[in-house]
């Protein structure tokens, strides 16, 4: 029967944890969003956003595609993970400083994928950010920000 | 800092049912985290509170603790609302903005504002709340004057307190606001004639203040309404019809037997999934098999401004004529030096495009409804609400919370109807999340907009005479005519409800003209229900206008900036011209350019408006290069001159500048909804693209504060200008002409190949 639940192992932001589910298919973003862990969005479920994005060991992921059974025995890191209002990561204490949510939806997927890029090249080429950023989608039109903030996070300008 | 304080939470309505004793409430309209919500007791009530908008006590009460909780019906989509209401009523109050509590959007706490619509925030919203602080100012120096026997006019008020104008800060002179007034009610009408600050004097309002829900936005603190959640709450997912129109013959229940837990729900011809987890309700959703008739049917896609062109079922109006001749029509080409040009301009059906779809959560009994909702029309939606749930409309009570924005009304009515009547069927808390292929198939559309223009020109750069005819969905006259999908598919009384806003405004050219008309043949229906998307309608009438004005300059052989000069009276719309133009370095010489037929053709565009003739100017410069091989269109740059009279935040300003130009520039070169006979077939972000960081221009704004003159709207005039700058730098750069939208590649590389 379907009802039949599995436990998954995850390290989620440090901490060991396990999500219960019937299917070993659910997506990644469902069982985070479970936890209590909702920076991580839901936005098209197909991998064309970037409003999920996540870091699965150390990889910008989107979560809306990967399966819990994939994900079993990794290291996720989601916004939450990256930082707080308090101690924020210098991608989000950039983004703070230009302001550049508006909405903000997709500013949780923007602020992974630019801590990923930063992790790779931490001094990128505005080329190298609209590069790394071109998959995620924002529809406020807060891109010239978003730019000027992760310019800003990697020490240049700003 | 602390502006992302929550109000205490106001209790819901009282509730019989005792498993629901536990839920969280009120704070959700500004709270942030879950953790900051505070628990209802059984059986409270509404705390009463005045939520007549001609009453001061509905906009302002005047706290124990040193705040001042501030009341707006007008709400927050990101847009900057939550600074810019607090710097209106803190400069006014006397008060700083971090001890200012704000609730928005709240059917049982706000007034009613009316929606958050048409770039009317601060203009209208905004303007009540500064009368209402003026007026508050003014009984609280009077209760001063009083205590302290000393005129009004020698007291002031500032941080929160009254005190003595003149002298130093005298320690223990003043009077805290809440030592004056205490718990109790002002009972007071705003006062129109109350006294407003000279704006010279002016500490908050023209300051870039942060606004305060970006820290929490960053860090993943901000409970959207996709976030929120209920104790004892189900998740639904709506299954549509396969095509529009279509009736449900049929459902099989069993197909869904092996997911547990997972129930199918129908109401006539409205089918939904319920779950206790989100995952099953999604693989519910998508396993249950239902047999459906034939839709109603959909115009062939690539015929549709024919399709308009060619309803007889229509009623036609003259929006507009000025001038000497009264029908407006281009004379006869004479004097033999008239020249006379006729175009016409298409723009299709485009979809709002929220990054998250839409998402409700309902909590609905036999006699009482609360919905938390992202609309941005919780007061207007209140009445339609109760109408199709038959409650009183007393009874329901609308929360904003904001959610995945697009700046229009996308599909969170609907969503919360499809909670509100689920939540009805299963007795408990539903919340509803569309999917992606939900969003951008059933969200109301753009209506498409076709125009006609002619008009004549004299080689002086006179225009003699222009017309303008516009085929428009009558539903878009400016009542709430558009029915919401559940209330309808459940056969539900009265389902009206959606607002699809005035589009037929700027239709007619900015500049002096010897004739003018402006006719609409009004068409009976849309292809698809027609929704209010950003700026609604004007971006379309400007394109036509400005690209065909651009279009008789170049007919006269003239400058394009120096064209509109010629015909412009107004000094503000003369300033933001040169400003744009000083921007853009502009050299004076007709379009198109000396170099057209280059492989990567280099051209500049200019377009200029005076939103809805009384609100925002923007004039709007535009580089670009077209890749003639492909058409491809590389925009390069694009600067905006924007005067929208008073600045409150010119930050929070210059963000929505720069979110309307870039938003806009992605609907002109790639959005349009694509649909076949039965239904929308630009189902995900790869059939519906959207502007990607790669397309982004350098973008060099000016703002213009004026502050002696009332503030207007800043979140959708530069929306308006977009299209028409790009299509005019288009056409000097190759001398081919964009008049239907959006200029993709192959569509480009047609008008190049036709030069």
């Amino acid at each position: 029967m379907a009802s039949d639940t599995a436990s998954y192992r995850l390290r989620i932001n440090g901490v060991e944890q396990t999500i219960e589910s019937s299917d070993p298919d659910q997506p990644l973003l469902y069982g985070l969003r479970g936890l209590g862990l909702t920076a991580t969005k839901f936005g098209c479920g197909l991998g064309q956003c970037g409003a999920c994005s996540i870091l699965l060991d150390g990889r910008p992921t989107r979560s809306c595609l990967e399966t819990i059974a994939n994900a079993q025995g990794k290291s996720v890191v989601t916004l939450e993970g990256l930082g707080s209002v308090a101690a924020p990561h210098p991608v989000q204490a950039a983004f703070i400083k230009e302001q550049v949510p508006q909405c903000g939806y997709c500013t949780s997927g923007m602020i992974i994928s630019a801590a990923a890029l930063l992790a790779e090249k931490p001094k990128p080429t505005e080329d190298d950010i609209r590069t790394a950023l071109a998959a995620n989608l924002c529809r406020c039109g807060t891109h010239v920000r978003v730019i000027r903030a992760v310019m800003s996070a990697s020490g240049q300008g700003g | 800092m602390s502006a992302g304080s929550a109000p205490l939470a106001a209790p819901l309505a009282a509730r019989a049912f005792t498993r629901r004793t536990m839920l969280k409430a009120g704070a959700l309209t500004v709270g942030f985290t879950l953790a900051s919500l505070q628990t209802r007791a059984e059986g409270a009530a509404p705390a009463p509170r005045m939520l007549d908008p001609n009453e001061l006590d509905s906009f302002l009460a005047v706290d124990g603790d040193g705040t001042v909780t501030l009341f707006c019906g007008k709400v927050d989509l990101g847009q900057g609302l939550r600074i810019a209401m607090r710097q209106i009523a803190g400069e006014e109050l006397g008060i700083g903005v971090d001890k200012i509590k704000y609730v928005e959007g709240d059917t049982a706490l706000t007034p009613d504002q009316g929606r958050t619509s048409g770039s009317n925030g601060i203009q209208r919203g905004g303007m009540q709340v500064r009368r209402a602080a003026a007026t508050a100012r003014e009984a609280l120096i009077a209760l001063a004057a009083q205590r302290l026997n000393i005129a009004p006019d020698d007291l002031v008020a500032a941080e929160g307190e009254v005190r003595p104008k003149n002298g130093p800060n005298n320690a223990g002179a003043g009077i805290r606001f809440a030592d004056l007034i205490g718990a109790r009610s002002f009972n007071l009408k705003l006062n129109p004639k109350a006294p407003l600050k000279n704006p010279a004097t002016y500490t908050l309002v023209g300051k870039p203040l942060p606004r305060p829900d970006v820290p929490a936005k960053c860090t993943g603190a901000f409970t959207y309404m996709q976030d929120f959640s209920l104790p004892d709450m189900v998740h639904a997912r709506v299954i549509r019809p396969p095509a529009i129109g279509a009736k449900l013959i049929a459902v099989d229940e069993a197909s869904i037997k092996d997911l547990s837990g997972a129930k199918v729900l129908r109401i006539k011809d409205f089918l939904a999934v319920v779950a206790d987890d989100e995952w099953t309700a999604v693989r519910a959703s998508r396993t249950l098999r239902a047999q459906w008739s034939a839709g109603s049917g959909l115009p062939e896609q690539d015929k549709l401004a024919a399709t308009l062109r060619a309803d007889r079922d229509i009623t036609d109006e003259v929006l507009l004529t000025r001038g000497q001749s009264a029908a407006g029509n281009p004379p006869e080409p004479n004097p033999s030096a008239t020249m006379t040009r006729s175009a016409s301009y298409f723009w299709p059906m485009q979809s709002h495009g929220s990054i998250g779809p839409s998402c409700a959560v309902a909590d609905v009994t036999d006699n009482s409804a609360t919905v938390w909702t992202a609309s941005q029309g919780t007061h207007g939606n209140r009445k339609t609400f109760a109408r199709f749930l038959g409650l009183p409309e007393e009874a329901v009570r609308l929360i904003y919370v904001e959610g995945a924005g697009c700046y229009g009304m996308n599909g969170h009515e609907d969503a919360a109807a499809d909670a509100a009547i689920l939540s009805r069927a299963v007795g408990r808390p539903v919340r509803v999340q569309w999917s992606r292929e939900d969003e951008h198939g059933w969200d109301p559309k753009g209506p498409p907009q076709l125009l006609d223009l002619s008009g004549a020109v004299d080689p002086s750069g006179r225009i003699l005479a222009w017309r303008t005819e516009m085929w428009l969905p009558q539903t878009t006259r400016g009542l709430p005519d558009v029915p919401l999908l559940a209330p309808a598919a459940a056969g539900l009384d009265d389902v009206r409800g959606l607002q699809p806003g005035l589009i037929s405004q700027n239709a007619d050219p900015p500049y002096a003209a010897d004739n003018v008309q402006v006719l609409v043949h009004w068409l009976k229906d849309a292809p698809l229900r027609p929704a209010p998307i950003r700026s609604p309608g004007k971006p379309a009438n400007c394109f036509a206008v400005e690209s065909f004005t651009d279009e008789l300059a170049a007919a006269a052989g003239l400058d394009p900036v120096e064209f509109r000069l010629r015909g412009l009276e107004d000094k503000r719309g003369v300033e933001v011209i040169r400003r744009a133009a000083a921007l853009m370095n502009w050299q004076s010489r007709p379009s198109p350019s000396p170099n057209p037929n280059a492989a990567l053709a280099h051209g500049r565009g200019f377009a200029y408006v005076h939103y809805k003739h009384s609100e925002s100017y923007v004039a709007m410069g535009m580089e670009v290069a077209v890749e003639r091989a492909s058409g491809r269109i590389k925009v390069e740059r694009v600067a905006c001159a924007f005067d929208c009279g008073q600045i409150i935040n010119p930050d929070g300003a210059r963000a929505q500048v720069e979110g309307s130009i870039l938003q806009t520039l992605s609907r002109a070169l790639m959005e349009e909804v694509r649909f076949d006979r039965a239904r929308v077939t630009s189902l995900d972000w790869a059939s519906y693209p959207i502007l990607r960081f790669p397309d982004v221009p350098k973008l060099d704004i000016v703002l213009i504060d004026r502050p002696t003159e009332p503030p207007v709207g800043a979140g959708e005039a530069a929306c308006t200008t977009v299209a028409a700058a790009l299509a005019n730098a288009v056409f000097d750069a190759t001398g081919a002409r964009q008049r239907t939208v959006p200029f993709t590649p192959e569509r480009v590389k047609a008008t190049l190949d036709g030069v």
